[in-house]
């Protein structure tokens, strides 16, 4: 089916999140959408999908105009999508997920006919080797594996167009080279994929048309030959490298030391197993590993927000674990949580505020009781200009600011107490290539400056970029210390869960 | 190699090891020590305990048993102790006991209560059939209650208005089955008060998403207020508009006549029945219906509903009223059921007991029913003791069951999960 949309825009109040986009993807191909965080790209597949209303424009499906009032649909019309956030209810089974919506029913009572839907999972599981087991429950499923079900969703209802939102997000290199061979073997049987992604690697993979979206509105298409910094400088808009510039690390003394570090949940799992290594000053130490494998553990238990059950970490020869998050905090631990929006920041506090969350006891902030105004609005108004926090006012709240101007905050405030170790959570989750760039550039600074460093990132290529050392997690237990220049193929292996010598 | 690999890999969210954890093990044998020190060697050695399992009118007549005290008390409470002693092991084996446990371990302690209640009263014995067919009646306004809970909840609406529903379902069964001279007519009008109650919920809570909470609690004062000025006024004034009316005892053939159980289920009135119906019907829909899947995945996942074509807040609608029906039908319980005229404030909390009902029964029907049967025997115990006179106060006797159902509950039901999208409302 060729599928065309024409002039689509969409606005939310006075922002155009879409701007007059045409779009036409030729049947039995896999078109591209490539643009960064926050360029429109999901707007516009959420208008096709019949989950917005576009404010102009019209789609059409072979040739012929449609209006989709709701997803429904859409799906009717043979499109299906694959969210970046999983539709999946968690506790149902795969087989009842797929149904869902399109049930086979047996009787007046409308009982649901599992032993059909069940069929229909494993015929679809089959056909693409999706391994998927009508009746696993979907919550133990790894995300991979969800994934698939989401497609079989959408081929269980005739798709012969997929949206796939953002769809290596949440993989791992090898579940991503999987995916890209189900969007290959999907084509090949005839079905357009519309692949929705900013990662110039899987686009020179599998797209044959390539669109890409800057600011709500359409910039140019390319070739799959195209290079990856071509593909890059036009979706950003002017030229970026690819690399980050750092010099060789320099490491001095061991910085951080932790031994056997184990956190059990309230719901008595273990999510940190034993956990031991160090990091040195002037030493970046990434942690690699697919999100959910203990990171957050790790890092919050450093701080002392999540409670230890067992082993030790010392900062610079001082015993952290066990104390309280000021005292941790004081000694010389700067935090950029993973998610900014909940734990960075407070969004309904102005940027001022935030910038004072962890020193506003503190001269020059508060004399007695009393806090200072004038000397908050000047150490605001120099850390904005330092970190170039683009606000119309250090009185605007933290909230209202784009994503790389909030994470720009939390490192303002971070880096501005004397650190002996920074650990930052997925710095740049969401960010703009701009924002990136400058985010990175901090934390090697504050490297060279003497620091350790503890990265936490679920993009292997920041990982790559930024780490002195690599440590692999998986399972709460890190399963292997790389050098950075390890291939790709064997840290995947790793984050799978492989050793060290098993993967190399 | 590679594939293989990858497919083992990120169960990223899901536990590595469970723990072992000794808490229900531990309450458990606590409650077993208790009960054989205080029910056990506090009784005397010579006394005995007296059973009635019969009434007059059984079509099979089964003889009264006695049995010594002191030796039963103990003997109960090793039971329980036991039972304890196996959830440990199988907590040591990191493995889950089944539901059975609970009930054989509750029946055990309860037995034991009893037997030290009842010792060394020649006079007076424990009426287990009573005990028993009390147990059910009482447990009716919660049944219904915790069902309309349990609907609505599931659609992702939260019901605090359940004792609203169930006084307005009083009131209206009342007074439509006294202006028709008959309950029946009454039962019918009920349910009508409770799903207008739980349209007024369901607006609120799908139109103007206002805090369910808010608008249930807001509700059942309003409804208390309603009721509480036409009793006081038209009905006072007009004695023909609340009379006490009664719903006949209809015997099932056969089935009521097998032993105990039979008076108990299958001689009851007509609102036990439909009772019977509603938790069956429900249990199947819920679980097994396209309507129940999608219910459940409208609670759950509003917006993964959405994406496939489900009218999220139509369901949300739909089920709230259909909630608030039944609990109204419960509500004739208090009146046209139980032979009693309409008085204010007459379900006296029973609407918040229905909603722990449905917390304990895990949302299901099922377990709904189990957990307000559990709660109608607390009732219908402290009614019993107080009757027989026991040797400690009947506050404190009252108290046990509900300790006992917390503990066995919290310990060994485990953590219960209400649906995700719960109190949430569903926003495009």
């Amino acid at each position: 089916m060729k599928l065309e949309l024409r002039g689509i825009t969409k606005r939310f109040g006075d922002f155009t999140a879409n701007d007059r986009i045409d779009l036409l993807v030729e049947p039995g191909t896999v078109h591209a959408l490539l643009g960064e965080n926050g360029a429109g790209k999901s707007t516009l597949m959420n208008v096709l999908f019949g989950l917005y209303d576009a404010d102009e424009g019209e789609v059409l499906l072979d040739d012929a105009p449609v209006v989709f009032t709701g997803p429904g649909d859409a799906m009717a019309a043979g499109i299906g999508m694959v969210h970046q956030h999983f539709m999946l209810v968690h506790p149902f089974t795969v087989a009842e997920n797929v149904m869902l919506g399109h049930e086979d029913v047996r009787g007046p009572a409308k009982l649901l006919d599992l032993a059909a839907a069940r069929r229909k999972v494993r015929e679809i599981s089959d056909r693409f080797n999706f391994n998927v087991d009508p009746d696993a429950v979907i919550e133990d499923l790894p995300v991979g594996a969800q994934q698939r079900v989401e497609i079989i969703k959408a081929l269980s209802r005739d798709a012969s167009i997929l949206i796939l939102d953002e769809p290596t997000a949440v993989l791992t290199p090898q579940e991503t080279d999987e995916l890209l061979g189900i969007v290959k073997d999907l084509r090949d049987a005839g079905t357009s994929v519309v692949l929705i992604t900013h990662k110039l690697r899987e686009v020179k993979a599998v797209a044959d048309t390539i669109t890409v979206i800057r600011r709500g509105k359409v910039v140019g298409t390319a070739e799959p030959s195209a290079s990856q910094e071509e593909l890059a400088s036009l979706m950003v808009g002017r030229a970026v490298t690819m690399r980050v510039d750092k010099a060789p690390a320099t490491p001095g003394e061991t910085m951080l030391q932790v031994d056997g570090l184990t956190v059990v949940d309230d719901a008595q799992v273990v999510q940190l197993d034993g956990v031991s290594f160090d990091v040195k000053a002037g030493e970046i130490l990434a942690i690699a590993g697919v999100q959910g494998n203990g990171q957050t553990e790790l890092t919050e238990a450093l701080l002392g927000v999540v409670g230890t059950d067992a082993g030790t970490a010392t900062l610079d020869g001082e015993l952290i674990t066990g104390r309280s998050i000021k005292d941790v905090l004081f000694s010389g631990i700067g935090f950029v949580p993973e998610d900014r929006t909940e734990d960075g920041i407070v969004a309904t506090m102005t940027i001022a505020n935030n910038l004072m969350l962890d020193t506003h006891d503190k001269a020059p902030y508060a004399k007695g009781f009393a806090l200072q105004p004038k000397a908050i609005a000047d150490e605001a108004r120099k850390h904005v200009e330092q970190f170039d926090v683009r606000a119309t006012s250090i009185e605007q709240t933290a909230g209202s600011l784009s994503g790389g101007n909030q994470q720009k905050v939390v490192l303002a405030r971070e880096l501005s107490r004397p650190l002996k170790l920074l650990i930052a959570s997925n710095p740049t989750r969401g960010l703009d290539v701009g924002s990136i760039e400058f985010v990175h550039k901090r934390i090697v600074a504050e490297r060279d400056a003497g620091a350790a460093v503890i990265i936490v990132s679920a993009e292997l290529d920041e990982v790559v970029a930024l780490a002195d050392r690599i440590a692999v997690m998986y399972h709460g237990r890190i399963v292997g210390i790389v050098p950075p220049d390890t291939d790709r193929d064997t840290l995947g292996l790793m984050m799978a869960g492989a050793h060290q010598e098993e993967a190399a | 190699m590679t594939a293989t690999v990858a497919d083992a890999a990120p169960a990223a969210s899901t536990a590595p090891v469970a723990a072992k954890t000794w808490r229900s093990t531990i309450a458990l044998a606590v409650i077993a020590v208790l009960s054989l020190v205080i029910f056990g060697l506090g009784t005397g050695s010579g006394s005995t305990t007296t059973f009635v399992v019969a009434r007059g009118t059984d079509f099979v007549h089964l003889p009264d048993f006695t049995v010594p005290s002191r030796v039963a008390a103990i003997v109960l409470s090793l039971v329980g102790l036991a039972l304890a002693g196996w959830t440990g092991y199988r907590a040591n084996q990191r493995r889950k006991v089944g539901l059975w446990l609970p009930i054989v371990y509750g029946m055990a302690i309860m037995g034991a209560l009893l037997t030290w209640a009842g010792a060394g009263r020649d006079a007076t014995s424990i009426q287990l059939t009573g005990l028993l067919t009390s147990s059910l009646f009482l447990a009716v306004p919660l049944v219904f209650g915790a069902l309309a809970g349990t609907l609505c909840e599931r659609s992702g609406i939260v019901n605090i208005a359940i004792e609203g529903q169930l006084l307005a379902g009083a009131f209206l069964a009342a007074l439509v089955g006294s202006i028709a001279g008959n309950a029946y007519v009454g039962l019918i009008a009920a349910p009508i008060a409770g799903a207008l109650v739980g349209l007024v919920l369901a607006i609120f809570a799908t139109k103007y998403w206002v805090n369910q909470i808010v608008v249930g609690v807001v509700l059942n004062m309003l409804i208390v207020g309603l009721t509480s000025f036409f009793f006081s006024t038209v009905m006072t004034e007009n004695g023909d508009l609340n009379q006490p009316l009664g719903m006949a005892k209809l015997p099932i053939p056969l089935l009521s006549k097998i032993p105990v159980l039979g008076p108990v289920l299958f001689n009851q009135n007509l609102l036990v029945y439909l009772l019977y119906v509603a938790v069956a019907v429900m249990q199947v829909m819920l679980f097994r219906s396209r309507w129940g899947l999608r219910v459940r995945a409208v609670g759950e996942h509003p917006k993964a509903a959405d994406t496939v074509g489900i009218n999220v807040n139509r369901t949300r609608v739909r089920n709230t009223v259909l909630g608030g029906a039944i609990a109204g039908l419960g509500g004739a319980f208090f009146t046209v059921a139980s032979g009693l005229a309409f008085g204010k404030e007459m379900t006296a909390g029973k609407g918040y007991i229905a909603l722990a009902a449905m917390i304990l029964g895990r949302w299901s029907p099922r377990g709904a029913l189990a957990a307000a049967l559990l709660f109608g025997f607390a009732d219908a115990l402290r009614a019993q003791l107080g009757a027989i006179g026991s040797p400690i106060p009947s506050q404190f006797l009252a108290m046990t069951p509900y300790l006992a159902t917390i503990f066995a509950v919290a310990g060994l039901v485990g953590h219960s999960r209400p649906p995700a999208a719960e109190g949430v409302p569903y926003k495009k």
